[in-house]
């Protein structure tokens, strides 16, 4: 198998008290090694259980997700997430924070090596001389970082973000983003970060895939035509605009704002 | 703590002291209306083995009581914050538990245990005092926000890794806001059993002495010295909180 994340014809219903609700319907997504998939579409639509079933918290009604060849049945230690909630537990410094998962996935690195590894994601990002504060002397910026970092300790396969830049203020954004595609170079991941931002979704990853409403299938994938890290300025050219065109005419029919029948460009 | 901490405090209660003090003075009462606190200073000399004994016997029935309040509360506590099936099922029980004054509790109690008073009087300070433990270790348990137990679940971590690493320290700086409530819950608890069902044990003995032999400067010296445990014992909750939960407080700017 050539790629790393493998979902096929995956369906997925929530009970609830009114009976059964289906938020995802015959989904199919795949990610090469090393790839980078942003996932968009309609609030609601069942974005944020696609990254369940692919951590292992959530088992697929049918379909199957497989990683790295092996079919998903429970969480895995090769999975690292980051949410738009960082999720800092305050009670513990930004050192200690990163290397939380360091206590559960079982690991070769010694206590020293452990904590060298955490300063140095840190320093990675930006977040150098903040390893012995608490969370709450942070800006949201800065402990969406060290969330980043917590996600990447461990060293996973693959990493998840769910939203990561959804709470922050659009420079704030635009400096994470450049930082995710440093960190990508010097940390490599394949990567599904789940997004309302298109912008963002050009300008991260190599593939968009568009869902539709709920139940989400599918509906469109876009291929940015580039892999690896690029300039911000990437952002401002008339491909750019082009194909920000082209998502939010997806987007619009996936919400039910515009005839489907138009051919996709 | 610095200087100002303590002489903040210290001054507020010397002019509340002195205000007391003024106030019986200008509308000229009576120590059998309202003592005044020049009137307990002979009390406190006249009386002060009791005091000592008798306070002993009040602390040390309060914290017993306390501490089996904190050791049920919080399991109580966590088998309600974990289940939904056992809140549903518990919530009724306890609210209506809880609803029922103590003071009518305290002839059975007597009754029930006729003759161990120590026992009864812990009994009493646990019932009043377990209440805001289990409910806010429950509350805190139960509202936490699913991305913690994701980004540990997503780990592979198990349920007790879960409660020890990120539920039970999170749930801290409630549990501390409710043993304080608890503190002097547990004080009215022991001060029940010790006035409505008397022993010759304890402040609440004393109290009624007071009360029998018409001793009113005794008896407000006895709500006096009973204020002070309960701000001492206060106190050693809030230096706990310090050192447990102290990352809860935000540094003022």
């Amino acid at each position: 198998m050539t790629n790393l994340i493998e979902i096929r014809g995956v369906r997925h219903a929530y009970k609830t008290a009114r009976g059964p609700l289906p938020v995802l319907d015959g989904l199919e997504l795949s990610v090469p090694e090393g790839g980078f998939v942003a996932v968009v579409g309609p609030s609601g639509c069942g974005k944020s259980t696609l990254t369940k079933l692919v951590a292992g918290l959530l088992k697929p009604d049918e379909g199957e997700v497989w990683l790295h060849g092996e079919k998903v049945k429970s969480p895995r230690s090769t999975v690292g997430m980051a949410f738009q909630n960082p999720v800092m537990l305050e009670w513990r410094t930004i050192l200690k924070n990163v290397m939380l998962p360091l206590e559960i996935v079982p690991t070769k690195l010694s206590r020293k090596q452990q904590e060298e590894r955490a300063r140095y994601l840190l320093a990675l990002v930006g977040l150098e001389g903040f390893e012995d504060k608490r969370p709450s002397e942070l800006s949201g910026g800065m402990r969406q970082r060290a969330s980043l970092c917590r996600a990447l300790v461990h060293s996973p396969e693959v990493l998840i973000l769910d939203e990561p830049f959804g709470a922050l203020d659009a420079f704030t954004r635009e400096d994470l983003w450049q930082i995710m595609h440093q960190v990508k170079e010097k940390e490599p991941f394949t990567g599904v970060l789940i997004t309302h931002d298109l912008r963002e979704s050009i300008y991260l990853a190599d593939q968009v895939v568009v869902l539709s409403g709920r139940p989400a299938r599918t509906r469109f994938t876009l291929d940015t035509g580039i892999t690896g890290a690029r300039d911000i300025e990437h952002l401002y050219t008339p491909q750019a605009a082009e194909m920000l065109a082209t998502l939010r005419h997806q987007i619009e029919i996936a919400q039910g704002r515009a005839p489907a029948e138009v051919a996709p460009a | 703590m610095t200087f100002r901490q303590i002489a903040v405090p210290c001054l507020a209660i010397v002019i509340f002291l002195a205000l007391w003090e003024a106030l019986v003075w200008v509308m000229g009462w009576p120590n059998y209306k309202m003592a005044s606190p020049s009137d307990l200073v002979p009390a406190y000399e006249r009386y002060w083995s009791l005091f000592l004994t008798m306070g002993w016997q009040t602390l040390w029935r309060t914290v017993v009581g306390l501490l089996i309040a904190v050791i049920f509360g919080t399991a109580l506590g966590m088998v309600m914050g974990f289940s939904r099936t056992m809140r549903d099922a518990l919530y009724p029980l306890l609210v209506g538990f809880n609803a029922i004054p103590k003071a009518t509790v305290v002839p059975i109690v007597a009754l029930m245990f006729v003759g161990m008073h120590d026992f009864n009087t812990v009994l009493i300070a646990f019932m009043i005092s377990f209440f805001p433990i289990a409910v806010s270790v429950s509350i805190g348990l139960s509202t936490l926000e699913p991305e913690y137990r994701d980004i540990l679940r997503s780990l592979g971590a198990s349920q007790s890794t879960i409660f020890w690493k990120i539920a039970l320290p999170k749930t801290l700086p409630e549990f501390f806001g409710a043993l304080k409530v608890a503190v002097t819950l547990a004080f009215i608890g022991t001060n029940l059993m010790e006035i409505v069902s008397p022993h010759g044990r304890g402040l609440g003995a004393l109290f009624d002495s007071g009360k029998t032999n018409s001793d009113y400067p005794l008896m407000f010296a006895v709500l006096i010295a009973l204020a002070f445990l309960g701000i001492v014992l206060y106190y050693v909750v809030v230096a706990l909180e310090k050192v447990f939960a102290g990352w809860a407080e935000r540094p003022q700017g």
